[in-house]
């Protein structure tokens, strides 16, 4: 266990480093956002005293280990544009890109789950063939379109929600959180849908396919056979195997959540990272671009590593790092 | 799991409770088309920096909606001689937190924005031109400049007075936070949420006259489709830079009212007057040519005559712009009346290719952005269609502006779309046309390196007259001059849009500003 957790670390480290370089070089690559930034006028001194103010001047590879020191001291660097450290741009905006993303994985999970099992149960039954049309729907439509769609009718047509933003945020455990207010929850309702649209889908197929599988195996002949009560068989032995693999693709699709809520968080004017990480993109703020990347690359590595816990947790037969037959 | 099931109800609310909230008749909420990345008024020279920074705090000299200098901190202000600049200034006006505004305050305004060191776009090219300042009385004070200096009092519309008190060693985020942002704008600080939302109160106290609104929330809504469902969703009572395609639809709504400015933007076509091998101006089999043609004002007159400006302002542009011939825009220092667009002449360009010996044309790439003015890729393409009737064989490169500054100053492009927006024709000069000259700051965005000691003599002299008809008249020649050169091609002032909902008014400016205070119930 101890082994696996060091050789996972390792690899974690491996891959941060490898993304750093990468982003650095490719924003490096792109531009000098001092030429987009300082005014025109500003003469020949000033410009170069801001390029070095920003350490810009410097060939690229002081430039980055600079930047690798700085990590090293837990410091990611000042946002070009803001002025103020990158990591706290990014903390301040992840509580309501987490909240979103949160959000949508409980719809995802308390809608596509159970609507999977009955697909998977009943699949030439009507219902089983509409909740399969519906996964298909939520699957091709695209996520902006369905976000301008909901603002249309929800809030401009029908007037019942807010077209965008976040709503009053309330101070809890030192984070501020919009979802302990009747207002926050609708302000999020429609971002979260939105966001949830295409994984309720991906969760119904899932379970559909695993529930199918499951019903085939022996032990649930047995179980009928020995007269167990149906919700009985579903909700112990087919459920808990349908999880596992729905637990390994949830854990990296929270991740996905939180990385590409871009599209969601811009169409609704939600304040989280990922319109913090557009907006940089754009004025070539270096700094806040490879703090995020790198932010999400640590946040998906610790998902899988939670993933793969839970995975021994669900399933007796996995066993981390022992190679005991 | 105790805290879900406490969030349930609330969760169902959300869903039964339909009812829009109604807000405030006192309160306002105003859609911004761009991100403010700062409340530090000396931080970053960017519009939506200073348009936000207006509402706490004021400048020395403001301009009005027309693009007019007139009063603010300062009542008057007059050259006692020909390098000292004297303003006085407004009596009785008080900080948010209730202090005095004096001298000591300009003093320290005037200083702070070249100790703000980690700006990527600071504002000393606007104190740059003061070498020293000196306090006459708590209400005079004397700006000196090394030369003649005619433009200081346009400069200092953007240098906002903040309290020596409250921001004396406050770094940006003190500004951020609301500590030092305490200034003697129409509104005070209420919070500054981050890529969200700026929250201001009413300065009950404000010298210009009490304002309309007891509460005022600046949204940061920089997708277009997410401002204006916002505003048709009734979340906000006003917008600005109104997406072009939504603007038929919304004139057509009788729940919205929209209104209209020139804005004080030109639109025109730079091109490379420098080399005598462009990179991206060849013969039509792609091979260099023995001279750069752009360098012939026949073929740059022809470029001109070939673009129909009229076709491009009403169909390209749906109508949200008017033609130019000029620079600046009317009734600002530098617009020459007399210069009319250049007519749409197809044979009358074709007759000057072919005497400046490109009878069967040419080839060249037009760049342009792809992100920054109202239709910009749309405009690059149009003109170049009109340029292949005249004969030339055309390419289109457009780019996100990320990547499309950098370029262009670097002098990547031959022919290359910029916007440029400006209260003064000798300014705008000084940095589009003047010979490039970095240890001055002049010619920053002279991307073709244009070069003539006459423009450059008549520019100086526009600069360095204090008395403003002299500069007027100065400037005026200059402009002259440049358009007759066909330094550059100028193509159209964009419309500037604001829509609103019924029952609100606002006074639309040249400058594209969008200010609480310029808003009012009808």
């Amino acid at each position: 266990m101890a082994w696996y957790a060091l050789a996972r670390l390792l690899q974690a480290l491996a891959v941060l480093a490898v993304m750093s370089l990468l982003v650095f070089a490719g924003v490096y690559a792109l531009g000098n956002p001092v030429d987009l930034l300082v005014d025109p006028n500003a003469g020949a001194a000033d410009y170069a005293r801001r390029v070095a103010a920003l350490g810009l001047d410097q060939p690229l590879w002081v430039q980055y280990a600079r930047f690798v020191v700085g990590l090293l001291h837990g410091d990611l660097g000042n946002s070009f544009v803001h002025g103020t450290p990158a990591l706290h741009l990014i903390f301040e905006r992840m509580p309501a890109t987490l909240e979103v993303s949160f959000a949508a994985l409980m719809m995802a999970l308390a809608s596509g789950v159970p609507l999977g099992l009955v697909a998977g149960f009943k699949p030439q039954s009507w219902i089983g063939r509409a909740i399969r049309a519906l996964s298909v729907l939520g699957f091709s439509l695209p996520t902006f379109w369905v976000g301008l769609m909901f603002i249309m009718l929800f809030a401009v047509e029908l007037g019942w929600l807010p077209a965008g933003g976040r709503g009053p945020t309330e101070h809890v455990l030192g984070i501020d959180l919009s979802i302990t207010t009747l207002e926050g929850w609708r302000h999020l309702l429609l971002p979260a849908v939105n966001l949830a649209l295409f994984k309720i889908s991906l969760l119904i197929r899932l379970t559909a396919a695993s529930t199918q599988e499951i019903l085939r195996q022996d032990y649930i002949r047995f179980a009928r056979a020995k007269g167990l009560h149906p919700v009985r068989i579903v909700g112990l032995h087919v459920l808990k195997n349908a999880l596992v693999p729905i637990v390994t693709v949830l854990g990296l699709e929270f991740g996905s959540l939180v990385a590409f809520a871009v599209v969601t968080e811009s169409v609704f004017a939600w304040p989280g990272m990922g319109k913090l990480l557009i907006d940089s993109i754009t004025l070539l703020d270096r700094p806040v671009v490879v703090a995020y990347l790198l932010v999400v690359v640590l946040l998906f590595v610790s998902i899988n590593f939670i993933v793969d816990l839970l995975y021994g947790l669900l399933d007796p037969r996995v066993r981390l790092g022992g190679a005991q037959a | 799991m105790p805290a879900f099931l406490r969030l349930l109800p609330a969760m169902l609310l959300a869903c039964a409770l339909s009812v829009a909230q109604a807000r405030d008749p006192g309160d306002l909420v105003i859609g911004f088309g761009a991100d403010v990345s700062s409340l530090d008024p000396h931080f970053l020279n960017a519009v939506p920096n200073v348009a936000a920074a207006a509402h706490l705090f004021d400048a020395l000299v403001h301009v009005d909606p027309d693009g007019k200098l007139v009063p603010g901190l300062a009542v008057s202000w007059q050259a006692v001689d020909a390098t000292t600049w004297e303003f006085k200034l407004r009596r009785g006006v008080k900080f948010h937190d209730g202090s005095d505004f004096t001298a000591e305050d300009v003093m320290f305004s005037l200083e702070r924005p070249a100790k703000v060191v980690n700006s990527p776009g600071p504002f000393t090219s606007y104190t740059r031109q003061i070498a020293s300042r000196q306090i006459v009385d708590p209400y005079t004070v004397r700006l000196k400049t090394p030369a003649p200096y005619g433009p200081l009092p346009l400069d200092l519309t953007t240098i906002y007075m903040v309290s020596k008190k409250a921001a004396a060693n406050a770094t940006t985020e003190d500004f951020n936070s609301g500590r030092a942002a305490v200034g003697t704008g129409p509104f005070k600080f209420g919070a500054f949420r981050r890529g969200e939302a700026i929250d201001l109160v009413r300065n009950d106290a404000y010298w210009g006259g009490k304002p309309a609104w007891q509460h005022v929330q600046l949204r940061l809504l920089t997708n277009d489709a997410a401002r204006t469902a916002a505003l048709l969703a009734g979340d906000v009572d006003a917008i600005e830079a109104v997406p072009t395609p939504d603007i038929a639809r919304f004139r057509a709504n009788p729940a919205l009212r929209l209104e209209q400015k020139v804005s004080w933007r030109t639109i025109f076509w730079q091109m490379d007057l420098s080399r005598d091998q462009s990179p991206f101006v060849t013969d039509k089999a792609g091979r260099p040519l023995a001279h750069n043609p752009l360098r012939d004002v026949r073929v740059r007159a022809a470029i001109s005559k070939a673009i129909n400006r009229q076709a491009l302002v009403e169909r390209t542009m749906e109508g949200l712009a008017i033609a130019t011939g000029n620079i600046v825009i009317p009734g600002i220092v530098g617009h020459v009346d007399a210069i009319k667009p250049d007519a749409y002449d197809l044979a009358g360009a074709k007759r000057l290719l072919a005497e400046a010996g490109y009878p069967d044309g040419f080839a060249l790439t037009l760049h342009g952005p792809n992100n920054r003015y109202v239709n910009d890729e749309q405009v690059v393409q149009t003109v170049a269609q009109m340029l292949t009737r005249a004969g030339l064989q055309t390419r289109v490169e457009t780019m996100p502006l990320s990547s499309y500054f950098g370029r262009a100053r670097a002098g990547e492009f031959s022919f290359a779309l910029l916007g440029w927006g400006s209260l003064a024709g000798d300014s705008a000069l000084r940095s589009l046309l003047a010979t490039p000259n970095p240890d001055i700051g002049w010619g920053g965005f002279n991307w073709g390196r244009y070069s003539n000691p006459e423009l450059d003599r008549l520019v100086r002299a526009a600069l360095g007259e204090t008395d403003a008809a002299a500069r007027a008249k100065l400037a005026g020649q200059a402009v002259e001059l440049a358009m007759r050169d066909h330094a550059l091609v100028p193509l159209y002032h964009q419309y500037a849009s604001w829509v609103m909902r019924k029952g609100l008014s606002y006074r639309a400016r040249v400058d594209e500003f969008t200010l609480a205070n310029a808003f009012h119930p009808q």
